[in-house]
């Protein structure tokens, strides 16, 4: 397709620690195009934040991307030097994390960060890059951005930071902004303030976002498209409606299902049983077996990704294709 | 209700800074130094009846988490009383209160701070019931033993350390290690918050058996309303301090009255297959050390009036079991109206497919 903005395949990042070697990502694939925001939903470990980071060459020693390639504007960012990704990083491709405090400086003012921001990429004046950097914090809904832009990190309170950190990914435009929880650590009503925001921002200026989360419940308010990963793979990958009414794969079955707020009050929650294998010791062929109710002597073999239903994909051979239900 | 379990009165928790030396010199020399006072808790009145679930709800800088730590006995009150049983714990004598201590019993969000990290598991099971005599030490083997069992822990890892558990077994020691004086109230701070979806669903349903199993009594305190929804009988809601509403879980999710729980209602993500569109409520909580006058929330409400600038609305009974902090409340029954009240939406696709 011509509008796609990025496409990742085969991607492969494993860290290479004194115990052995960790498959974090072990051959993710998918694309998004332009204007769409494709949720990323995991629990931890899962790999879901190791993919976000590889995209922009962010992974440490002694992680490594060992595979795969990640189609960025008919260039492979894999094979780019560490300069050449520099000029991709903050400027086409922006990342916002779950923490603004770790984002931020706390000893420089937001505009000192903010105009560096404008002038790495650009040959502007500061006056013009302060403009800039005002007008980014007016889009994302800072109240009078003249006075707050020369006030410093601590004095904005959790979801005002949060702001400075998307205005700042969205001072150069670009074209794909990963958010890697950037909601986790606020409550409710400032949560609500912030996808509010972004589902503003990403109908108007038609970026692509892909949003890394854990929470199924802000995926399904914001998302297109749900890839859901277990154990360093996607397992089930589908447009938003299909993925949370007609999951395919056990997994996601019961990660729905798991949700306190979709089950009848006081019933037992339909709990997946066991936990999140070690990415050391993983099982042979699917990953979740051990902890599947539907498991079959076939899933020891390693399983591929199967389209089985019209843009649904999963890594199953016995997959959930009845109707789900409403446990209560 | 029956003669309730615990019964909060009044409670008011201030921090406060005062002066130093030092800085009481500045401060005569004209230096802009001050003492300051944080309201985090301001005038609880809370009954908790036996085997009940109460949900506490708020955001950060509600107080949530303050209320739960006087009850536990970790942070004195600066006013009010907490009776449990009929006695203020806040006055016991030293063994009387040491004896109503092990009865409230709490469970914390993070089991790695909570739980020392260079004792055994066995020794942070067992060491509370051991020293308050509760077993002999000659039975607190099998004894620890059963605890594990209880909340589905293996007993053959007791010898091991916190940090060889996963996030959610090591929940479980906390849980294990509360359990093991045999309270009768446990106090839930956030306990299910830093756990992945399918853990929390697991460690919920053990708190829902262990309910049934021992008739203990919960408040649960939670920011996560779909937690504190599917788990509770009574929700109480918090905002600077203050209770704007309790009510039956069931009439408080079919129908919110405070402007502020419905706010709140409004925006919890729900799992649902169309895309929503949020209308936040403008604004965020404001600073505790400096809460606006009259009814706390009035700088946010979209239905805000004069009165609620100046007068702080008193907690009153709206219908059988409910209470609401809200001016609206009188000027709609005045008005013969009934209050406002909202729904959401609760079907979703599963019921309305095929």
């Amino acid at each position: 397709m011509s509008d796609t903005v990025i496409e990742v395949r085969d991607l492969r990042t494993h860290f290479f620690t004194r115990a052995g070697v960790l498959p974090a990502v072990d051959g993710v694939s998918f694309s998004v195009r332009r204007g769409e925001v494709l949720g990323i939903v995991g629990e931890s470990g899962s790999g879901k934040s190791v993919t976000g980071l590889s995209i922009l060459g962010l992974v440490d020693a002694p992680g490594r991307i060992v595979g795969g390639e990640i189609m960025f504007r008919g260039r492979n960012l894999t094979e780019l030097t560490s300069h050449e990704l520099r000029a991709v990083r903050g400027h086409q491709i922006a990342m916002i994390f779950q923490d603004p405090m770790m984002t931020l400086n706390p000893v420089l003012r937001v505009s000192t960060q903010m105009i560096e921001a404008v002038r790495a990429h650009e040959k502007v004046s500061k006056a013009e890059a302060r403009q800039r950097a005002r007008d980014a914090l007016g889009r994302v809904g800072i109240p009078s951005p003249d006075e707050r832009l020369d006030a410093y990190p601590h004095e904005f309170s959790g979801g005002m930071r949060q702001r400075v950190a998307i205005a700042i990914a969205l001072l150069h435009s670009p074209d794909l902004i990963i958010a890697d929880e950037p909601t986790t650590a606020l409550d409710v009503t400032i949560q609500a303030q912030i996808l509010a925001e972004v589902q503003k921002l990403a109908t108007e200026t038609g970026m692509a976002l892909i949003w890394i989360t854990h929470d199924l419940a802000v995926v399904s308010s914001l998302a297109d498209r749900i890839a859901v990963m277990y154990a360093g793979r996607i397992v089930e990958d589908g447009p938003a409606p299909q993925v949370l009414s007609a999951p395919l794969h056990p997994y996601t079955v019961g990660l729905i299902g798991s949700v306190p707020s979709r089950n009848r009050r006081g019933a037992e929650l339909a709990q997946i049983p066991g936990m999140t294998p070690s990415l050391l010791d993983l099982p042979e062929g699917c990953a979740f077996r051990p902890r599947c109710p539907r498991a079959l002597d076939q899933c020891r073999q390693p399983q591929p990704m199967r389209l089985l239903k019209p843009r649904q994909e999963a890594r199953c051979c016995n997959p959930h294709l009845e109707p789900l239900e409403v446990t209560g | 209700m029956s003669q309730p379990i615990l019964s909060l009165q009044g409670l008011t928790k201030r921090f406060e800074k005062k002066l130093d030396f030092a800085e009481k010199i500045a401060a005569r020399l004209g230096s802009s130094v001050h003492a300051w006072q944080v309201h985090a808790v301001d005038g609880v009145d809370l009954d908790i009846a036996q085997g009940e679930v109460v949900g506490l709800v708020g955001e950060s800088g509600s107080g949530k988490s303050t209320i739960g730590r006087m009850i536990a006995g970790l942070l004195q009150p600066s006013e009010g009383r907490i009776l449990y049983r009929d006695r203020d714990i806040t006055e016991l004598r030293r063994a009387a209160s040491r004896k109503a201590a092990l009865k409230i019993q709490m469970i914390f969000q993070d089991p790695m701070s909570s739980l020392n990290p260079r004792m055994r598991v066995k020794d942070i099971i067992g060491e509370a019931p051991a020293v308050h005599g509760i077993v002999p030490r000659s039975k607190l083997r099998p004894y620890v033993d059963e605890m594990m069992q209880r909340v589905g822990l293996d007993p053959s890892v007791r010898d091991r350390y916190p940090h060889q558990f996963s996030g959610g077994q090591r929940q479980r020691i906390g849980i294990a290690r509360a359990l093991a004086v045999q309270p009768d109230f446990l106090i839930c701070d956030e306990s299910v918050a830093a756990l992945d979806v399918s853990i929390q669903a697991q460690v919920l349903n053990l708190f829902m058996r262990l309910r049934k199993e021992f008739g203990l009594t919960y408040l649960f305190i939670s920011h996560d309303l779909g937690v504190v929804e599917h788990l509770s009988d009574r929700v109480v809601i918090l905002y600077l301090g203050r209770v704007v509403e309790v009510a039956p879980t069931e009439a408080l999710f079919s129908g919110a009255n405070h402007p502020y729980t419905q706010a709140l209602l409004d925006e919890v993500p729900r799992i649902s297959p169309e895309k929503r569109q949020f209308h936040p409520i403008r604004g965020e909580i404001p600073s505790p050390m400096n809460p606006p006058p009259g009814c706390h929330f009035h700088t946010r409400c979209p239905k805000v009036f004069d009165r609620c600038r100046v007068e702080r609305p008193a907690l009153r009974p709206i219908a059988p079991g409910r209470l609401s902090a809200c001016h609206l409340n009188d000027v709609q029954t005045a008005s013969g109206s009934r209050p406002t009240t909202t729904t959401i939406p609760r079907e979703s696709i599963y019921s309305r497919r095929g």
